[in-house]
């Protein structure tokens, strides 16, 4: 009998708590919401493991393609950089925060497929990539076919993977990892003779200090992958406003300094900034 | 709602299960036996064997199983070279695994059995040696099965915590349940379907094993 008072009390506590919470919470959200009033915040979804993308640099600040282009976004919304808060949106937690509205938006190298587009709207693209694979600098391969026999590394349930067990090269032998990191140390003992994902993604790794002049990207073009903005479903005025911004971006030539630092030193060709709402399949 | 389900054949759902029923299988059975293995040099008399044995199982069991796994594939793998007999990276990495799960489990296998023979009388040993058998036999023939006898259900829990862990060597590219989560989460942007999916298939797998184990460790304990 004394359990039951004391789990009695103890649910109403969390109830209690709970509500309480969940007070704070709105506020909180219709201070971030109310947009352009001055003083207020803004939550972007990037990721934190990316280099050249969306990286978070030791001492906190944060760096790469994606960041640039959240930041150029944001201020064109009315925030200046000190108004923004960068949060870690994992793959996996993408579509669930925008739904939860944890986030304004997402730019973490989210690319465009349909079946995305059920659960969130997107604005952009904002950069084509493709898959690519990353190699030693002395390297012999040249083509996809190179790589049936070929060690070969990517990441888990990466699209990527997935495209290289279905199309690309069924026979290579295909090593997963759960981080790209560890890929790039199989690469650098020799334990494989290639990475293979979205080539901003491997020109990011190899711009880094401690890889330079070790790899070069192959430039095979394998898949085409529209990184776009996630945005939560419905809120179109939010889509309209990032992809004005987007133009701007492209059009003062911002953009193009963004790519550039971003990529550097790893034979990375970009392509031209893609047109918005236009999805090269 | 589950129609995606037919897109993947690499592995299937049911495939990708089998990977982690496989997985805990010879890990279980590896774990078992090099886990008896450290619980008797645990209670030899030999102090070089009780010492390698208890400085095995408290280091092995501190160190995070994600780090013992990545270890085998890092570190073994790519830097020792060691191959473990196949140049494929599906079958080197299925062993490499089992062999990071046996190398982890072990410790918690030979900590249940420890106890085990804990529970055993005292008495018991002393009339083996009474009758003239020697360490080995009188842990063999008296001890070990009176203690595997009671601790079913503590080795129950380190199986189905075994099943569980297997999900780590999705880390290395074991292409287990996990595996296929990851790769379905990043296609169909649907979080909580998918996870919902696979956690119903770790309670398939587990909750029998409780059930019956449970059901026989109350069978086979030896009443005192």
């Amino acid at each position: 009998m004394k359990l039951r008072k004391a789990s009695a009390a103890a649910a109403a506590a969390l109830v209690l708590s709970l509500t309480a919470t969940a007070c704070g919470g709105d506020n909180g959200d219709s201070n971030s919401g109310s947009g352009s009033d001055g003083g207020k915040k803004i939550k972007i979804g990037i990721k934190y493991d990316q280099p050249g993308l969306g990286l978070k640099e030791p001492d906190g600040s944060f760096s790469g393609f994606d960041v640039d282009v959240a930041t150029y976004v944001a201020k064109q919304l009315g925030y200046n950089a000190d108004q923004i808060d960068f949060v870690e949106t994992k793959s996996a937690d993408r579509e669930n925060a925008l739904a939860r509205g944890d986030v304004k938006f997402i730019a973490a190298t989210y690319s465009i497929t349909d079946e995305r587009k059920e659960k969130v709207d997107f604005a952009g693209p904002y950069l084509l990539a493709h898959q690519d694979l990353l190699i030693k600098s002395d390297s012999d391969i040249s083509e996809a076919t190179d790589l049936n026999g070929k060690n070969l590394c990517s990441v888990t349930g990466s699209t990527s993977a997935q495209n290289i067990h279905d199309k690309i090269a069924p026979k290579a032998n295909l090593k997963e990892y759960s981080g790209y990191s560890e890929c790039i140390a199989a690469l650098q003992s020799g334990a494989v003779d290639a990475v293979t994902t979205d080539d901003s993604i491997l020109a990011g790794f190899a711009a880094q200090e401690q890889y330079k002049g070790q790899f070069k990207l192959a430039g095979l073009k394998l898949s085409n992958e529209n990184y776009g903005i996630g945005v939560k479903k419905g809120d179109t005025e939010t889509v309209n406003k990032i992809n004005a911004a987007l133009e701007k971006m492209v059009s003062d030539k911002a953009w193009d300094k963004a790519v550039t630092d971003n990529f550097g030193p790893a034979n990375y060709k970009n392509e031209p900034a893609p047109k918005i709402g236009v999805i090269v399949k | 709602m589950f129609d995606f389900l037919s897109d993947y054949d690499n592995p299937t759902l049911l495939g990708a299960f089998w990977m982690t029923v496989k997985l805990t299988f010879f890990s279980g059975i590896g774990s078992l036996i090099w886990g008896t293995l450290l619980a008797a040099m645990r209670v030899s008399p030999v102090p070089l064997m009780r010492g390698f044995g208890t400085a095995y199982v408290n280091i092995i069991r501190n160190i995070p199983l994600t780090v013992i796994i990545i270890f085998t594939s890092l570190g073994l793998a790519n830097i020792f070279r060691v191959t473990m007999g196949s140049d494929d990276f599906k079958v080197q990495d299925f062993r490499l695994a089992i062999l990071g799960f046996v190398t982890y489990t072990a410790a918690f296998v030979c900590e249940a059995l420890r106890s085990g023979i804990n529970t055993v009388p005292l008495g018991q040993a002393e009339a083996a040696r009474a009758i003239g058998l020697t360490f080995s036999q009188t842990l063999r023939l008296i001890v070990l099965p009176q203690a595997f006898r009671s601790v079913i259900g503590p080795l129950a829990n380190v199986l189905i915590a075994l099943t569980k862990n297997t999900t780590v060597a999705a880390a290395i590219g074991v292409a287990e349940a996990a595996y296929l989560m990851k790769g379905m989460i990043e296609n169909e942007a649907e979080v909580l379907l998918i996870g919902a999916i696979f956690a119903f298939g770790f309670v398939v797998l587990t909750l029998p094993t409780g059930l019956i184990l449970g059901w026989l460790s109350k069978r086979l304990a030896v009443k005192r």
